[in-house]
């Protein structure tokens, strides 16, 4: 055992009031054994004969088998993508488009609770987070585009907007299904086909996003989906018939695809890392910005890229705050994901779990104090306790490396400039949140902070109507908005 | 101008020439925080543990200008004994009534560990002269009143006399001798969660035991994060102080399924030290049977008809 495995075995203190389990039932899920590609608006064998297991993190239990594409899996769902975009989707009536993504979004929301517990089972995020987050912002999304697809002409009032083509889109495993809707509404509704690729380990959403797709009656060929590992996304990334990239996930993948794309004259939007300051200054009201520190950094096992992971705190209210977000950290509730009351679920895969001990060693071994509230971790599958880190430096790695798990470093700082100083010197700038009763210091604050999201008062809060994006490694180009469908359309 | 007891550093009273900091709420954020505590799925052994603390934390409550003795001694037999096919069910923690009535009440709960609160201080409006609320707190503590609930004085709080607000709660609280001091916000009238938490910490500088929501005369009553940014207020002083402050919501809570909603919100803000009788009540009327009829439930499966429950 590490020593980080032996803090974390600790029980909790026995309560009178120990909430009984409460798990949402798994029944409303059906299982297929094996799932194949979804290409032309037809399940396919993989031409690549390849499938693995999807696991649930967990439990490690295999949920099903789902086909690894090979090049010419890509290759085929390309072609069957521009033979949906070229044989009408693209000029039939932008009403009718409108019409299917309408119809989309009510399917998500009629079969939301089937689609929260597949997406808390294969990923392992609490239920109580994909039923009040994940599914409510996919549908709402949905909506929000659907409102758009017969109104391109007012977006972009005299640039003549036209579809692209065949967007080729690649999405992360930290929030599966809402990251699909996030690339597959707005390039639909500016008319343009598609051919996604699920994360490996989170796939079974967007499969069984596959049969809304039927239910909807979408034209075939309009969204495929090509699941597998990172061999299928570059494949999808260098095919010559796609016109356009969009990828959300880690900033070196993301320069790959970037000199992958270089000089083919495809469009790339590119959603990447990020280490965003959540700052709170000593007149914040400190009950909520602590619900707001928790909320920025635990929320989705801290499995989110704009994750307010460097907590930068007044130096007049350090004592204070530290004091209050220990003793939260004590009522989060980690275990099964199913449970209604779980906070904090498990960690998505085997590898993100090394990758989290590794840089919480490296923490300790620089010389940071770590604190973890006693909690009991289940025996099987992939786990870490919510973690914070005090007297860390600007210079360590915990404070300058995205870890993308439930770790939280904690600086402090005087004044707003040293503020502003410390939170923007970082290589990403996707995201950062402000706490203070003070509006205007709110406004000048998130003029000078270089991040693309700026949080006041509140943080990881979403609206489909609200443009998402970053700086600097963070990537380019935004989702969301008006500004979300620019990426997915020429002008003339 | 008397010196306020110690309270959390960076709330001082305005009492003092030094600048005030008492903080403040977010209003956006505290709904949110309650809204997500609400949604916590209480079942089993943890929901029967939570409505039998529900029965025992209850102020049954009868503030009625038609409270005649008889009401109150079928209240008080109610109190004693909620449910009388099912002597597990414990009594309630107090019956709650107007001053004149507290003899009766007396009288019928004697022997039994049901308390009697009286309210005092001109409640519901509190619009009376001070020594008038002196003296009548004074007469409900000689009665024999074991807890007294008193109203602060809106109107002198909204015209920002600070100062007269936590006197009178000094001055009521030295009337009091030693009966518990209830001392109710009438948190539907503050207008602002500021002004909650301004008014909580000044009710506890004051001298209260506990703070109290609401009389129930006005709308809305209690409210999940009224209660929550009450909580917080009592969290801080006994962070600072060590001093352990009570709550007591009251108003508008009829349904059991809230009460548990309350205690989660109790358990996730103070800890199970404060889920007690002595530091949490329930100010109500009607919850009482639905607690009684869930508590049924939870114990033979099945849901029994309202009529099998005494309305009293």
């Amino acid at each position: 055992m590490t020593e980080i495995e032996k803090r974390q075995d600790r029980s909790p203190v026995p309560s009178a009031f120990d909430y009984a389990p409460a798990p949402e039932s798994r029944e409303i899920v059906t299982l297929e054994d094996r799932y194949g590609l979804f290409i032309g608006g037809e399940w396919v064998e993989p031409q690549s004969g390849e499938y693995e297991a999807t696991i649930s993190p967990a439990t490690e239990e295999p949920l099903a088998e789902v086909a690894y594409a090979g090049p010419e899996d890509v290759g085929v769902a390309v072609d069957s993508a521009r033979e949906a975009f070229e044989n009408g989707w693209s000029d039939i009536a932008p009403g009718e488009r409108a019409k299917y993504l309408y119809r989309i979004a009510r399917i998500l929301q009629e079969r939301s609770r089937e689609f929260a517990v597949l997406e808390s089972l294969d990923g392992g995020k609490p239920i109580r987070e994909s039923r009040d987050v994940d599914l409510p912002l996919s549908a709402a999304h949905f909506f929000y585009y659907a409102g758009w697809a017969d109104k391109l002409e007012y977006a972009f009032p005299n640039r003549n907007p036209k579809p692209l083509g065949v967007a080729g889109q690649i999405i992360p495993w930290n929030f599966p299904l809402l990251m699909l809707s996030w690339k597959i509404a707005p390039a639909l509704a500016a008319g343009n086909t598609v051919v996604l690729k699920p994360a490996e380990s989170t796939p079974l959403t967007a499969l069984l996003f596959c049969d809304v797709v039927r239910q909807a009656e979408l034209p075939p060929g309009v969204v495929n989906i090509v699941t597998g590992d990172g061999r299928a996304g570059a494949e999808l990334v260098k095919h010559p018939g796609v016109d356009k990239v969009a990828f959300t996930g880690s900033t070196d993948v993301g320069k790959e695809i970037q000199r992958a794309v270089a000089g083919t004259g495809k469009k790339l939007t590119l959603e990447l890392g990020g280490k965003a300051a959540n700052i709170i200054f000593d007149d914040a009201p400190l009950d909520q910005a602590v619900e707001g520190i928790i909320n920025g950094i635990y929320f989705n096992q801290g499995h989110v890229c704009c994750a307010g992971s460097r907590l930068l705190v007044q130096e007049s209210i350090y004592e204070q705050v530290i004091a209050k977000l220990k003793r939260r950290m004590g009522t989060l509730r980690v275990g099964d994901p199913l449970d209604k009351n779980t906070d904090v679920g498990a960690i998505n895969s085997r590898e993100q779990l090394e990758k989290i001990k590794e840089l919480v060693a490296a923490g300790e071994e620089e010389g940071a104090e770590i604190f973890q509230p006693p909690c009991r971790l289940p025996e099987k599958g992939w786990w870490f306790a919510p973690t914070v880190f005090t007297n860390v430096a600007q210079s360590y790695r915990i404070a300058q490396e995205e870890i993308f798990g439930p770790v939280l470093s904690v600086l402090t700082f005087r004044t707003p400039d040293e503020a502003i100083e410390k939170a923007n010197n970082t290589p990403y700038g996707l995201s950062a949140g402000v706490w203070t009763e003070k509006g205007s210091r709110i406004l000048s604050m998130a003029q000078r902070l270089r991040a693309g999201v700026i949080w006041a008062n509140t943080y990881n809060r979403f609206d489909p109507a609200s443009p998402f994006g970053g700086y600097k490694e963070s990537g380019f180009g935004r989702e969301g908005g008006r500004h979300g469908l620019e990426p997915y359309m020429r002008f003339e | 101008m008397a010196q306020a007891p110690a309270l959390p550093g960076g709330f001082e009273l305005p009492l003092e020439p030094r600048l005030p900091r008492i903080g403040s709420v977010d209003q956006v954020a505290v709904e949110e925080r309650a809204a997500s505590l609400s949604r916590r799925s209480i079942k089993r052994e943890s929901k029967l543990f939570a409505l039998d603390l529900a029965v025992r934390m209850m102020d049954l409550t009868t503030l009625e200008g038609a409270d005649t003795p008889g009401k109150v001694a079928a209240l008080c037999s109610k109190a004693m004994r909620p449910d009388p096919s099912d002597l597990t069910v414990p009594p309630v923690a107090a019956v709650c009534i107007y001053p004149n009535l507290v003899p009766v009440a007396l009288d019928r709960v004697q022997g039994s560990g049901v308390r009697v609160a009286s309210v005092a201080t001109a409640f519901p409006s509190g619009q009376s002269p001070l020594e008038i609320k002196v003296e009548e707190t004074a007469r409900v503590a000689e009665m024999g009143a074991d807890e007294i609930d008193m109203v602060i004085d809106r109107g002198a709080f909204l015209s920002g006399d600070y100062a007269k607000v936590y006197d009178e709660v000094r001055r009521v609280k030295e009337a009091s001798g030693d009966a518990h001091l209830k001392v109710i916000l009438e948190t539907g009238e503050l207008g602002t969660y500021d002004n909650v938490r301004r008014a909580s910490l000044l009710a506890i500088a004051g001298g209260a035991d506990f703070i109290k929501t609401s009389t129930g005369k006005i709308q809305p009553a209690a409210t999940l994060p009224v209660t929550l940014v009450m909580l917080e207020a009592i969290r801080d002083v006994y962070e600072e102080t060590g001093r352990k402050i009570g709550m007591k919501p009251a108003g508008g809570i009829r349904h059991a399924k809230q009460a548990v909603q309350y205690l989660v919100l109790l358990h996730e803000t103070l800890g199970v030290e404060w889920m007690t009788p002595d530091l949490f009540r329930f100010g109500a009327s009607s919850l009482l049977n639905d607690c009684l009829l869930q508590i049924r439930k939870e114990k033979t499966g099945r849901y029994q008809s309202p009529d099998y429950f005494t309305i009293d």
